[in-house]
């Protein structure tokens, strides 16, 4: 059983992408890009870490409906992030069409690996 | 209808069931049959009397016959078409009027389309291949309790496919070992866990104990890892009554989600307890034991979309649709067919997919799609660039079969499937580029290194039984 590897406990995750290494600038950019080539609405969320089993985090200004620009996007993560830099702040794409969330994933995870 | 006199005696069933002028109506329903008639029946007779038999015939003309509009109530064949491929068989498109059938009862619609014509003489054989239903009809079912939508919504899930894992030895496990297998498979990274079918209250471990120890490694896991899990419970039971007082159980304990086995149970069940959990806000899986019996036999049976249909009608919000690339049957064109029936709102006639006929869901919600069975990391990329986001993947030997255990096992699936999700979105060909995306992932992930070495040389490549009848496009995926 030597080669067996013991499988590290109680680490916290935030579904999805949490599995991956942390997303480095030029990943983030491109699933920003696919988000907005998909016509989902760009939204930002942040919420204290003690308090992410909620479903509503705090909305960062209103969701960034039509918006295109990577940068732009990429912008307001960072400034929601200066903001609360205890926070996780996480990227939602809203789906009007299926009235959910496209896809929503965590850019800033408080207390990061 | 006053005019018509009685004669007693067999007429010809094409005299009155066989209308080729028929302009079939939008809340008619609509069936397609594949037909083998017995040496010297005419294919027109034959229909006939499909559509006869399954509406309002019998074999003789009787007097009370005179006393409704038969005109009104009866099916009509109203197109013949042959089997590419095959010089026996042909389809036969029959038109029931809507009144035929209960609102709300896809066990009614069985029980008429699927009853006594199956064993009827004058035809060798007979297959279901699909149904229209109305959406007049419809909007009558009650349909899935939640549906995909709200399953992400009460979940906290987007943007990447579900994972699950059904627990191993699937007989013969005490309550708390089965529990500790859940937990350790939750931790690891998957969302869900599931009784296999063939757990119900066996005597090596009732069915209250294990709800119990299931839920304590369920809301463990939740905790531990701040992301929220599930586990099917099986609330398949001998008795409505049982089943009722398993799931309300499943509830008290705080359980997200419960499974039902909707053919072997029965649609009454199934129908009863989606709306037991509509009205409870409990997640419904539906497996599917005895569908291969019903479907799998290309010239006699029940189409598996029909199957598919008749349980996004009766209720549920996960079905089990074959994997295309594990160990059990499936076709791919046809399986994306079917996949498009659980989830659309709207699905055209496709026959390169098997799908004869358009079919509009209205509102209704969709199901969520289960490829389970033989699937391991490899075969992640294929199952995502065929399933998509909105779709369950479960790995169960490829989870519990990892060297290192279930938590291992299911980290490493976790990886797979997150490194496929992104590198889709980056515009990578998932299927084409599989291995170096995979690859590239376990270089992070000791986990997923070692499922790749263990399961790499596993292939199962052999031919389907059931295809889509010739000169259809059907594809086969061949794995790394």
């Amino acid at each position: 059983m030597s080669d067996v590897m013991a499988y590290k406990a109680g680490e916290r995750r935030t579904e999805t992408f949490s599995y991956l290494p942390p997303m480095t600038p030029e990943r983030l950019r491109k699933q920003i890009a696919y988000l907005i080539a998909q016509n989902w609405n760009p939204a930002i969320e942040h919420t204290e870490p003690e308090k992410s089993f909620s479903n509503f985090w705090y909305l960062w200004k209103l969701p960034f409906f039509g918006e295109r620009s990577v940068d732009k996007i990429l912008a307001e993560l960072e400034a929601c992030h200066r903001a609360n830099p205890g926070h996780h702040v996480r990227l939602v794409g809203y789906d009007n069409y299926t009235q959910s969330q496209g896809t929503a994933f965590v850019v800033y995870r408080a207390g990061a690996r | 209808m006053a005019g018509k006199t009685y004669q007693a005696g067999v007429k010809e069933y094409r005299s009155t069931y066989w209308t080729p002028n028929y302009v079939p109506l939008d809340t008619d329903l609509l069936a397609c049959f594949k037909i083998v008639a017995q040496a010297g029946v005419p294919r027109e007779e034959a229909a006939a009397a499909v559509a006869a038999e399954s509406s309002t015939g019998t074999w003789t003309t009787v007097w009370t016959d005179l006393l409704t509009d038969l005109d009104y109530y009866k099916g009509r064949a109203y197109r013949i078409e042959p089997v590419p491929g095959d010089n026996n068989a042909f389809y036969a498109f029959i038109a029931y009027p809507i009144d035929l059938f209960e609102e709300g009862s896809v066990v009614n619609v069985l029980t008429s389309l699927v009853g006594n014509v199956f064993g009827f003489k004058a035809i060798r054989s007979l297959r279901l291949e699909d149904l229209r239903f109305p959406l007049a009809y419809v909007k009558t079912c009650g349909g899935p309790p939640n549906g995909i939508q709200l399953e992400r919504d009460r979940l906290n899930k987007y943007g990447r496919p579900f994972l699950g894992c059904t627990i191993k030895p699937k007989l013969g496990l005490s309550a708390k070992n089965y529990g500790r297998a859940v937990y350790e498979c939750l931790r690891g990274g998957l969302d869900f866990t599931k009784d296999d079918e063939n757990i119900n209250s066996q005597p090596f471990m009732r069915w209250q104990h294990r709800f119990e120890f299931v839920m304590e490694g369920v809301l463990k896991a939740e905790q531990e890892t701040g992301e929220r899990k599930g586990h099917y419970l099986n609330c398949t039971a001998p008795t409505p009554e049982e089943m009722y007082k398993r799931a309300e159980f499943a509830k008290s304990l705080g359980a997200p989600i419960i499974m039902h086995d909707y053919l072997t149970a029965g649609f009454t069940a199934n129908t009863g307890l989606a709306n037991w959990c509509r009205e409870n806000g409990m997640l419904l899986h539906i497996h599917r034991a005895m569908h291969a019996v019903l479907d799998r036999n290309p010239l006699h049976g029940i189409h598996f979309r029909v199957l598919t249909k008749c349980l996004r009608l009766s209720g549920g919000d996960h079905l089990h649709s074959g994997t295309v690339v594990g160990k059990l049957e499936g076709d791919r064109e046809a399986t994306i067919g079917w996949i498009d029936l659980m989830r659309e709102p709207f699905v055209p006639e496709n026959r390169a997919r098997g799908i004869f006929f358009d079919q509009d869901w209205g509102a209704m919600p969709g199901v969520m799609p289960v490829a389970s069975g033989g699937i391991h990391v490899w075969h992640m990329p294929a199952l995502v660039a065929i399933f998509g986001d909105d779709s369950c993947l479960q790995f169960g030997g490829g989870t519990l079969g990892h060297p290192w255990g279930n938590a291992a096992g299911a980290h490493a699936n976790r990886v797979a499937c997150e490194a496929c999700v992104e590198a889709r979105n980056q515009g990578r060909q998932v299927e084409r580029e599989g291995r170096e995306i995979l690859t590239e992932a376990a270089q992070h992930s000791p986990e997923l290194k070692i499922a790749m070495e263990t399961w790499k040389e596993i292939k199962f490549e052999f031919d389907t039984v059931d295809k889509l009848d010739a000169g259809s496009p059907a594809l086969r995926v061949v794995n790394a």
